[in-house]
């Protein structure tokens, strides 16, 4: 094959990461900035979105869309649901304070962890795709499904995008991050805007994890690398900032793609470090963070 | 005249350090009852508390005999009391219209309230769009009480409201606070500025150290200084 598409090769699977990156990254900039809270556990949610994607799909025989529909509508549901009931029981408690905020995750990471372990297993178990059709292309043939990842991708932040920037309930979650205090002089009921933003975060890691696992698998420690990669996603993009995030993402799921299969995907993962290592030096908001007041 | 807002005894502390010492202050309905004392001496506390943002540990707050204390901070506001926090603490990255449609929501305002308010300041009609943050002082003054005004409040709370404005803005702010009395608006102004705060206030109340000392009514201080020499120092 030529370098022409290979690159293309590359520059799909890239964007494929991308789209999944994206979705996770804008979940975890929402409840850090809405609540000031970095959410360890944002990883863990994704792996319980995949394992009960799997979990949801295996209930149902019959065409593997059906089992997927399900999984897609069931998990990401079930998870918002531990995640309101995480809030309630744990950060609430902590009055939502950064650092007690950061251990209470670490420590919820761990239980979810060790839970999906006990009760799930260590093995490694596929979703089926909803569809299995591949796009013959003049080089080579690629997944139709993992076309439609970016697009279901692009769609869902559109709709976050709208959502936060068009409907009332989007005026009041910028209202809460922008001042909380004043929010609630205001009649903003900030305890319960915590915990629906909590929630909202942690299912758009679980509708990520669907959406990648009939490509992945689903595994009890599958959410380490991408909290990472949100981490550096966030960073790069500025805390808070839904066009940053995007950005970044797509430029971190690129170059990831394309580093990874012309050279080597550790390369990828030093060069995503270094790069934040220099905005934190260099641009510490981020690239489309605004400062912090 | 009757009390639209009583403050009855209130002890709040921020940790141990305890701001305010059984704290009572009656507002009348319809008049501007302004609060004077230096700095720290627990005036933007008061307000704090009245809004239930400081949890008030003893004492109570009523507002026509409907008890406020005990309220979450949230269901203040919807019994009818505006607020314009000091340093104004607009919604920055919120543009102002928004920073209004917030007011409104509060007590499911409309349309007719927007246009009453904007009329009050009508500088704000041409700037709705506009990223709050970036308005001038006056401007962010400006909007800070027009956005108290979209709640249709009965008791509006003003801390420090003329704070680094120029004078011509004073004097606006002056007029609007005016405007609101003979609606019948009953407003509780804390000021640094005596001289702001006589020409609008009905009675003065001072405060030193979290206690309350004499009430009194304006009149009185503008041929005497004595009292807001002693709680001022001005």
């Amino acid at each position: 094959m030529a370098f022409g598409p290979y690159l293309l090769l590359a520059s799909l699977e890239g964007l494929v990461t991308a789209a999944v990156l994206a979705l996770m990254a804008l979940g975890l900039s929402l409840v850090f900035g809405v609540m000031r809270v970095v959410n360890v556990a944002h990883g863990e949610f994704y792996m319980l979105g995949a394992v009960i994607a799997w979990w949801s799909a295996s209930l149902i025989s019959g065409h593997p869309a059906l089992g997927f529909l399900l999984a897609l509508v069931v998990s990401p549901l079930i998870v918002a649901a531990i995640a309101l009931l995480s809030d309630r029981l744990v950060l609430r408690r902590l009055n939502y304070e950064p650092q007690a905020t950061i251990v209470a995750t670490i420590g919820l990471l761990y239980i979810i962890q060790q839970l999906a372990l006990t009760f799930y297993g260590p093995d490694a178990r596929p979703v089926q795709a909803p569809f299995d059709m591949r796009l013959a292309l003049p080089w080579f043939g690629y997944s139709a499904y993992k076309l439609a990842i970016i697009a279901a991708s692009i769609f869902l932040i559109i709709a976050t995008w709208i959502g936060l920037t068009r409907t009332k309930a989007g005026l009041v979650m910028r209202a809460t991050q922008s001042d909380p205090d004043t929010a609630q002089a205001f009649g903003i009921p900030v305890d319960r805007v915590y915990a629906v933003v909590f929630a909202l975060g942690a299912g758009m890691a679980a509708l990520a994890a669907v959406l990648i696992v009939p490509i992945q698998q689903a595994h009890y420690l599958m959410g380490q690398d991408p909290l990472l990669l949100s981490f550096v996603v966030v960073i790069i993009g500025g805390l808070g900032s839904l066009r940053g995030t995007v950005v970044a993402a797509l430029f971190i799921g690129l170059s990831d793609g394309i580093i990874s299969m012309f050279f080597s995907p550790t390369l990828a993962k030093m060069l995503a470090t270094l790069l934040v290592a220099l905005v934190l030096v260099f641009r510490p908001q981020g690239l489309f963070g605004t400062a912090a007041r | 005249m009757s009390a639209a807002l009583l403050v009855d005894g209130i002890n709040c502390s921020y940790g141990d350090v305890q701001v305010l010492h059984g704290l009572s202050i009656e507002i009348r309905s319809g008049e501007v009852h302004c609060l004077l004392g230096r700095n720290g001496a627990g005036k933007t506390t008061a307000l704090r508390a009245i809004m239930g943002l400081v949890r008030v540990r003893s004492g109570k707050i009523t507002k026509d005999g409907m008890e406020l204390t005990g309220l979450p901070a949230h269901e203040v506001p919807k019994t009818g009391i505006g607020y314009v926090p000091q340093g104004r603490r607009l919604f920055t990255e919120l543009t102002v219209l928004e920073n209004l449609q917030i007011g409104l929501m509060t007590r499911g305002k409309g349309q007719t309230t927007t246009d009453e308010v904007l009329q009050l300041f009508p500088v704000l009609r041409e700037r709705l769009k506009q990223r709050s943050g970036t308005l001038s002082g006056g401007e962010q003054q400006m909007l800070a009480m027009a956005r108290a005004l979209c709640l249709e409040p009965d008791i509006l709370l003003l801390d420090e409201p003329t704070e680094g404005l120029q004078p011509s803005m004073i004097a606006r702010l002056r007029e609007a606070i005016l405007a609101l009395r003979d609606r019948g608006v009953s407003t509780l102004l804390v000021e640094q500025r005596v001289d702001a705060a006589l020409s609008v206030a009905d009675r003065v109340s001072f405060i030193e150290n979290g206690r309350n000392r004499e009430t009194v009514d304006v009149a009185l201080l503008r041929d005497d200084r004595t009292l807001v020499h002693r709680y001022v120092g001005v």
